[in-house]
């Protein structure tokens, strides 16, 4: 479909990205998935492109601008790539670098965000616990002021690309029940009282490495507060739109390829002694999944347009976020259907896409809680 | 040192080319285009050419529609300096092409001129061995690797049979192959300088270049389709098919 919205550099973005990953990540991606791990060079490579330099000032290493619409390019095309594990891996750094650039001290924003940037260093967020990931503001892990120090106890679960990390920005109660009592902090991986152990085996985004992370009277500067005390809830909160807006756009990538991949299979695949793609059920599958992209698509640059005139939209992203996922999953499951036995076999994008259905649509933040986030938007 | 690199806007490589139903040509609506891969290479050798310190300045020149600015573009985010697009809507042959960029040279005075040995359109071959001819510069085809050794450039030539080193007076022409170097990406940061680099705008008449077309299409068409392979169950069988079928033997 035409993108009204697309310019010359948006189009220039767009190609160079598409051109880096269809040369340096597709032809890779089974054998990293099965590897579970993916070449640590790809961090810099990736970092290179400019990818994850939005909103944040070219003294640290940014973009010093901000295009959603480039923003939705780059994830549409890291979508596309299929290769999920290693996105998520990389792009671990992209949801914790905005607390970062806002909230951090300049010291520590002098000397994290280049390293992040360039892909030298990991990053990774730690708000979900095992107690729970969508009830953030019920979050048990705490922090207690010692001196010139705070004291973190507690543990973070699913943490994507923490085993990686060198850096974190982690989220601790430090002061009663409730929103209103969570502060966010900046921790470096080496700290003594700090540790980690991998998640293995997980339905998908294998290549990724998620983390546990254990946080034992792991004492930190005072100076490693972020942003005001007690107010950590709501720059979780705002932090999270820009993830699920990159989100949106790489399901949209993720059904362009399932669309792409099933038109190649059904034109080649005979059955009944005529090719896949001239049965009826056939055609009327792509239809509609064709109709469904185009609709991810225009919603997208819809919003995209929104928040480029600098306004965040929050029902629009939680509904663009859940709208997505629920058309992902039907995609995916059509496309295997599409594909059948061969795409119940591992190594090939349908099969891994559709493994990665369902962490588009738990991961940040669950289809019910867009829905409920959604309609108490709405104020209703 | 001044090094000029023509580019060409070509259908990207990944686009599966169909010929129009009047057999004139290919069919160029709504297909996607991009560098020629081979001018890519010149680009990347002369932005590292750059970095090394050994040039100064890297001038890239398209001859071709107002479109062509976007693949200049694409060379000034590489890393080039400015742009030259001298605009025609014509097909432009090797040998029109070539008098152009002898114009372009005089005028610019480049001590270099690197471009792709071939364009994955015509496939002609032919520009960097007319130009070097017109101007009557030393010349370094299907290079494969380039070093500046005082006031000579060794260059290393990808020929039938293995690799053939020579070393060129300057101002030399050097068409790039393959294996000269892996272009890089355009990096986000890159595309937006990219945006405040010159280009200028010419025609073919600011260079009093005569390049009417020389050739006639007569007429393009797709190649023949392959047939399937079949499979021999003997020795004997396959004897006689490369005698009588293949008529190879």
């Amino acid at each position: 479909m035409i993108n009204p919205f697309e310019n010359e550099q948006r189009r220039a973005f767009k190609d160079s990205i598409a051109k880096f990953l269809e040369a340096e990540v597709w032809p890779h991606v089974d054998a990293w998935d099965e590897a579970g791990a993916y070449p640590h060079e790809m961090n810099e490579k990736i970092c290179a492109l400019g990818v994850f330099g939005f909103d944040i000032p070219e003294e640290y290493g940014g973009l010093g601008f901000d295009d959603a619409h480039m923003r939705k390019a780059s994830g549409v095309e890291m979508g596309r790539s299929s290769a999920g594990g290693l996105m998520a891996s990389v792009g671990s750094r992209s949801i914790m670098l905005k607390p970062l650039t806002e909230l951090a001290n300049d010291e520590i924003r002098q000397r994290v965000l280049p390293e992040l940037l360039s892909g030298r260093k990991g990053g990774a967020l730690g708000i979900t616990e095992p107690g729970g990931g969508s009830d953030v503001a019920n979050m048990k892990t705490t922090a207690r002021k010692d001196g010139d120090e705070w004291v973190l106890n507690g543990q973070k679960m699913f943490i994507t690309g923490g085993m990686q990390a060198s850096y974190f920005v982690i989220g601790a109660r430090t002061g009663g029940d409730g929103m209103g009592g969570i502060s966010l902090f900046f921790v470096e991986a080496d700290t003594p009282g700090f540790s980690r152990t991998p998640i293995e085996r997980k339905m998908g985004w294998w290549a990724s490495d998620t983390a546990t992370l254990y946080f034992d009277e792991c004492r930190i500067p005072a100076a490693n507060l972020m942003g005001e005390e007690h107010k950590g809830f709501y720059a979780i909160m705002n932090n999270f739109n820009n993830e699920r807006f990159w989100m949106a756009a790489q399901m949209l990538g993720m059904s362009m390829r399932l669309f792409d991949e099933c038109v190649a299979y059904a034109t080649d695949r005979q059955t009944f002694n005529k090719p896949l793609i001239k049965h009826q059920v056939i055609r009327h599958k792509l239809a509609d999944m064709s109709a469904k992209i185009d609709a991810m698509d225009a919603y997208l640059n819809q919003v995209a347009e929104i928040i480029n005139t600098g306004d965040t939209p929050v029902a629009e992203i939680s509904k663009l976020k859940f709208f997505c996922s629920t058309n992902l999953e039907w995609i995916a499951s059509e496309a295997m259907q599409i594909f059948g036995g061969a795409g119940y076999l591992r190594g090939n994008a349908v099969e891994r896409i559709y493994r990665e259905v369902k962490v588009q649509a738990i991961g940040g933040g669950s289809q019910e809680i867009m829905r409920d986030l959604t309609v108490k938007q709405m104020g209703l | 040192m001044k090094i000029l690199v023509p580019v060409k806007r070509v259908v990207d490589y990944n686009v599966k080319i169909r010929v129009k139903a009047d057999q004139t040509g290919v069919d160029l609506a709504n297909v996607k285009m991009s560098m020629n891969p081979f001018c890519e290479i010149a680009v990347e050798e002369a932005v590292r050419l750059q970095e090394a310190g050994t040039a100064t300045e890297i001038i890239v020149v398209s001859v071709g529609p107002t479109q062509a600015q976007e693949t200049i573009r694409t060379a000034l985010a590489m890393g080039a300096d400015r742009g030259i697009l001298v605009q025609t809507d014509d097909q432009i042959e090797p040998l029109g092409l070539a008098k152009i960029l002898k114009g372009v040279i005089e005028e610019e005075k480049p001590d270099m001129v690197i471009l792709g040995k071939q364009a994955i359109d015509g496939d002609n071959n032919q520009t960097g061995q007319m130009l070097a001819a017109l101007l009557g510069w030393s010349q370094g085809t299907f290079a494969s690797e380039i070093a500046l050794d005082g006031d000579k450039l060794t260059v290393t030539r990808e020929i039938d049979g293995g690799l053939q080193t020579i070393k060129l007076a300057m101002p030399a022409i050097v068409t790039a192959d393959l294996r000269l170097n892996e272009p890089r990406y355009a990096s986000l940061p890159n595309i937006m300088k990219a945006k405040k680099k010159p280009i200028d705008e010419k025609t073919i008449a600011d260079y009093s270049a005569d390049a009417a077309p020389r050739l006639e299409i007569v007429k393009v068409t797709e190649p023949a389709e392959r047939e399937a392979g079949i499979k021999v169950e003997t020795v004997n069988e396959l004897v006689d098919k490369l005698k009588n079928v293949a008529g190879v033997i």
